[in-house]
């Protein structure tokens, strides 16, 4: 009895240090995100001042790996952001649940795998 | 009964149960606990709640008052009244056990469980250890030691209310005040016990119990404190230790 209080305590203290990693990383992400999103706003607003095509965004794009990096970092801020968040709204609000996990894994495969193939688009090219 | 008789609607029952309304007389300067005080001695000798200082020194009258929770002994009926109505409710989020009085034994477990106690390593045989008294561990101890345990900011949480096993703003209030006592010697298990979804990382900052502490501390600011805290410890380590 009490080796199984003792066990159940010790796994909720290595759970809360877990989550404290996830809170550090989520953070971390935002203060990226928070960056990435100024610098890419800012690039738009140069960007369009004369209006502007899918082409000429292509045009520019394509070959620049200087644009790739960046929005990569972007997609993985996201990659690592959100699902956390998600995470904690669904744990909050459906704590009987088991899916909350399943669904950030989800969104986290979602985030990486479209984010990147836009990036490679825009990089490489592709469907235009 | 005087014209100026206040509608009090009071909660009668325990976890089911019904407002009861009471006609009572107002007077100048009349406080909430004042007219609770004065159902249970005048019209209805069986309504249970607690007080005990009656000048906000103890903590024990705390109750909701038109929807907010709130010290009774402190709070002038002038102040809140809505018309000539007033509606008093046991403490939210923590169970009732009669009419007025709430369990407090889950909120204070709490405070044991997030490591609310003082442990240092010396006897009455050594001599005083020094705390500078500007020094800014001493300045963030300060800010959140005046916590008499009310129970205020507890109830007015909605994180609490949301998550039953979140230690809660006081109890986190009372790790932050000793995280930064000097003196203490068991700061990693401190830090453990308040990390996660039931300790300091849950909170959303909407900052309800800063707003309402009677006290006018800010849980709040201690919680995000601890927040940075432990999520650096957890990924880099501590002055004193790796979680």
């Amino acid at each position: 009895m009490g080796q199984a209080l003792n066990l159940s305590k010790e796994l909720s203290i290595a759970g809360g240090v877990r989550q404290a990693k996830l809170w550090y990383l989520q953070r971390i992400s935002a203060m990226v995100l928070g960056i990435c999103v100024a610098i890419h706003l800012a690039i738009i607003f140069y960007a369009i001042r004369g209006g502007l095509t899918a082409g000429e965004i292509l045009g520019r794009t394509q070959g620049n790996w200087l644009f790739a990096i960046f929005y990569e970092i972007f997609v993985l801020a996201c990659f690592i952001h959100a699902p956390i968040g998600l995470a904690n709204i669904l744990q909050e609000h459906f704590p009987q649940s088991k899916w909350s996990i399943f669904f950030a894994w989800l969104l986290a495969g979602l985030i990486l795998v479209l984010g990147s193939a836009a990036v490679w688009g825009l990089a490489v090219g592709g469907a235009s | 009964m005087s014209e100026q008789a206040l509608k009090v609607k009071v909660w009668r029952g325990a976890e089911t149960g019904e407002f009861v309304e009471y006609l009572v007389p107002r007077n100048p300067n009349q406080t909430v606990l004042d007219v609770v005080t004065y159902i249970q001695r005048k019209l209805d000798p069986t309504l249970s709640y607690r007080f005990a200082c009656r000048v906000g020194m103890c903590g024990s009258c705390a109750m909701t008052v038109n929807g907010k929770a709130r010290w009774t002994c402190r709070t002038h009926v002038s102040h809140i009244v809505d018309g000539d109505s007033l509606e008093i409710a046991p403490l939210n989020n923590l169970p009732v056990i009669k009419d007025l009085a709430t369990d407090m034994r889950e909120f204070f477990t709490k405070w044991t469980d997030a490591r609310g106690f003082f442990k240092g390593n010396k006897t009455r045989f050594d001599d005083f250890a020094t705390v500078v008294p500007d020094s800014p561990e001493r300045q963030l101890a300060n800010a959140g030691i005046e916590c008499i345990g009310c129970g205020v900011c507890y109830a007015s949480c909605d994180v609490v209310a949301l998550r039953p096993a979140y230690l809660g703003p006081a109890a986190l209030n009372r790790a932050w005040t000793l995280v930064n006592d000097v003196r203490d010697t068991s700061q990693l298990e401190r830090l453990r016990a308040v990390a996660g979804d039931a300790g300091c990382h849950v909170c959303h900052t909407q900052g309800e119990c800063s707003e309402r502490c009677p006290k006018a501390l800010e849980p709040t600011a201690g919680i995000a404190g601890l927040k940075k805290l432990v999520g650096r410890a957890a990924m880099k380590g501590s002055q004193w230790g790796k979680l």
